[in-house]
């Protein structure tokens, strides 16, 4: 039989689905211990057991001047950032692209100037941001919306275009204004679309995020990654890694999940 | 003047002529088909008819009055394909129908109640009352047509339009679609227009049969000319030229 047709059975599948995780886990653990080994004081690859009672201690014991928890508050501080940006985003980008694909008049105006916008390195207007809006939350906020907007009205945009002419045509006939055939022709079959826009842009987003946290901030998850980089507290920064990454994962699974829920006739098309 | 009076249409795409002097008049009421090779123009004439796109020269009247340059309610339309919201429930596809010319494109409280209960009631005559609250993704073909069709005609039209509407169709269902297109259109005396590659579907059911074809042909260069309506066959009373012909066919059968 072709490699190309043959498929695991389902216990195969959920063992070759945890085979490269147990790889990664099964080379880490080597190389802490060799070189643990070699120097007990070996502060780069710490013990999986050391790993785990840092997280015991990130995850229960108060900072000493505020009394908080930092991984929660980092937590929190972070992913208000990555909502308020991601959030704004997702609100020029449906708007802009619905107005883009749906009338041609806006389409002349703004198709060629997103393009161009959509090329400024969004890492270059980071200072920018800084002086013009201050160095706290606003200007975390304005570059994740800066960094992932431009793409979405460009994939909104397209989506919208790529609608059947036949059902706006329809809808005309049916007596739909502009607005209706905005509204309740495309808006409802966009979002989906939206959805999975933003699930990919999520990785820029937290990319623009951690990199602003690190440059100027006083919490969140970046900002804490950062400055521990200073004592070498690999235990610390991997645990906020793996933290992150589980974070990351989560929200996409949320997303992917609630765009199943409520569009379920998207699935059935794609 | 007629309902409908085409006259002396012209059309082209980036110079080609695909239409030329192309007259028509329809009375209201008339079920005219429309048949002729694949590409001489048939869905760009409907096209013309419903305002999506305006033609290079010539007129359309309907009811004495010029069309205005973009669709209206006055002629509904059924495609082939893409004819249905894929997003929207069966029975709130017919509602559509009437929720679109809402300001927002929505209805709301009672009066939203009061369409899905027509809507349902719709349904339940055409046969698709089982599946109101399915997706169109979950029906099939001739299910997706059938509610393609009654979705135009909730919008009241006073001209239909069909573009090979029962062409991916199986031959059983064709004669269930054609069965539920003569009662509707004898319930509601509209005007329909439509095109199709059968012959026989063209006869069965138009009152008139309409020819697209090219009069002037150049060997060297086929697309110089357009097409324009070569015949116009009176198909009423079972159709004259077919039935005979079908009679000839059933006679030699019985003898
Ligand atoms: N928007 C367009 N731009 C350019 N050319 C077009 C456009 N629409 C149609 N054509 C061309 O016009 C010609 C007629 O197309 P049309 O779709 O009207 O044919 P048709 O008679 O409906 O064919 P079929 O039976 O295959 O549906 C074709 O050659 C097609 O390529
Ligand atoms: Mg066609």
């Amino acid at each position: 039989m072709r490699w190309i047709n043959r498929n695991p059975g389902r216990l195969a599948s959920v063992v070759l689905a945890a085979l490269p995780f147990v790889l990664v886990a099964l080379v880490y653990s080597a190389g802490s211990a060799a070189r643990l080994a070699e120097n007990p004081q070996d502060r780069i690859l710490p013990a999986p057991s050391a790993l785990f009672e840092t997280t015991i201690r990130l995850l229960t014991e108060p900072d000493r001047r505020s009394g908080e928890i930092l991984f929660w508050s980092d937590t929190a501080s972070s992913l208000t950032l990555l909502a308020s940006g991601v959030g704004i985003a997702a609100l020029i980008g449906l708007s802009l692209g619905l107005a883009i694909g749906l009338v041609p008049m806006v389409r002349r105006t703004l198709q060629g100037f997103v393009a161009v916008v959509s090329m400024i390195p969004p890492l270059a207007v980071l200072p920018i941001l800084f002086i013009t809006l201050g160095v706290g939350d606003a200007a975390k906020v304005a570059l994740i919306a800066i960094g992932i907007t431009p793409f979405l009205i460009r994939d909104l945009s397209a989506r919208t275009l790529e609608l059947p002419q036949e059902q706006i045509v329809k809808a005309q006939t049916l007596g739909a204004s502009s607005l209706s055939i905005a509204l309740s022709v495309a808006l409802p079959q966009i979002m989906p679309r939206l959805i999975s826009a933003v699930r990919l842009s999520l990785g820029p987003a937290w990319l623009f995020l951690i990199a602003a946290e690190a440059v100027a901030s006083d919490s969140g998850l970046g900002y804490r990654v950062f400055l521990v980089r200073r004592f070498l507290a690999m235990d610390v920064i991997l645990n906020y890694v793996a933290w992150i990454t589980l974070l990351a994962f989560l929200i996409d699974w949320a997303l992917a999940r609630a765009s199943r829920y409520f569009y379920p006739w998207a699935e059935v098309r794609s | 003047m007629s309902f409908v009076e085409v006259e002396n249409l012209f059309h082209a795409y980036g110079g080609r002529p695909i239409l030329e002097r192309v007259s028509l008049s329809a009375e209201e009421g008339e079920f005219v088909s429309i048949v002729g090779a694949s590409g001489c123009g048939k869905s760009t004439f409907l096209r013309l008819l419903l305002d999506q796109e305006r033609p290079e020269r010539g007129e359309i009247y309907v009811d004495g009055d010029p069309l205005q340059g973009e669709p209206s309610r006055s002629r509904g339309i059924v495609f082939q394909r893409y004819s249905v919201f894929p997003h929207l429930t069966v029975r709130d596809n017919i509602v559509a129908a009437e929720a679109l010319s809402r300001p927002l494109g929505r209805l709301f409280g009672n009066i939203r109640r009061a369409a899905r209960a027509r809507a349902d009631a719709t349904l339940e005559r055409i046969g698709l009352g089982h599946v109101a609250g399915q997706y169109p993704s979950a029906l099939s073909g001739g299910m997706q047509q059938r509610l393609a069709i009654a979705q135009a005609l909730a919008g009241k039209p006073r001209i239909l339009l069909l573009d090979e509407p029962f062409g991916a169709l199986d031959p059983g269902t064709r004669e269930q679609m054609h069965a539920f297109l003569q009662e509707l259109r004898a319930e509601t005396g509209m005007t329909v227009f439509m095109v199709t590659h059968d012959l026989p579907e063209a006869f069965k059911l138009g009152d008139r049969v309409i020819v697209f074809d090219k009069v002037r042909w150049d060997p060297h260069d086929p697309a110089a000319y357009g097409a324009t309506i070569t015949y116009d066959f009176d198909a009423r009373n079972g159709g004259i030229p077919y039935q005979l012909q079908k009679d000839e066919i059933h006679g030699l059968a019985e003898s």
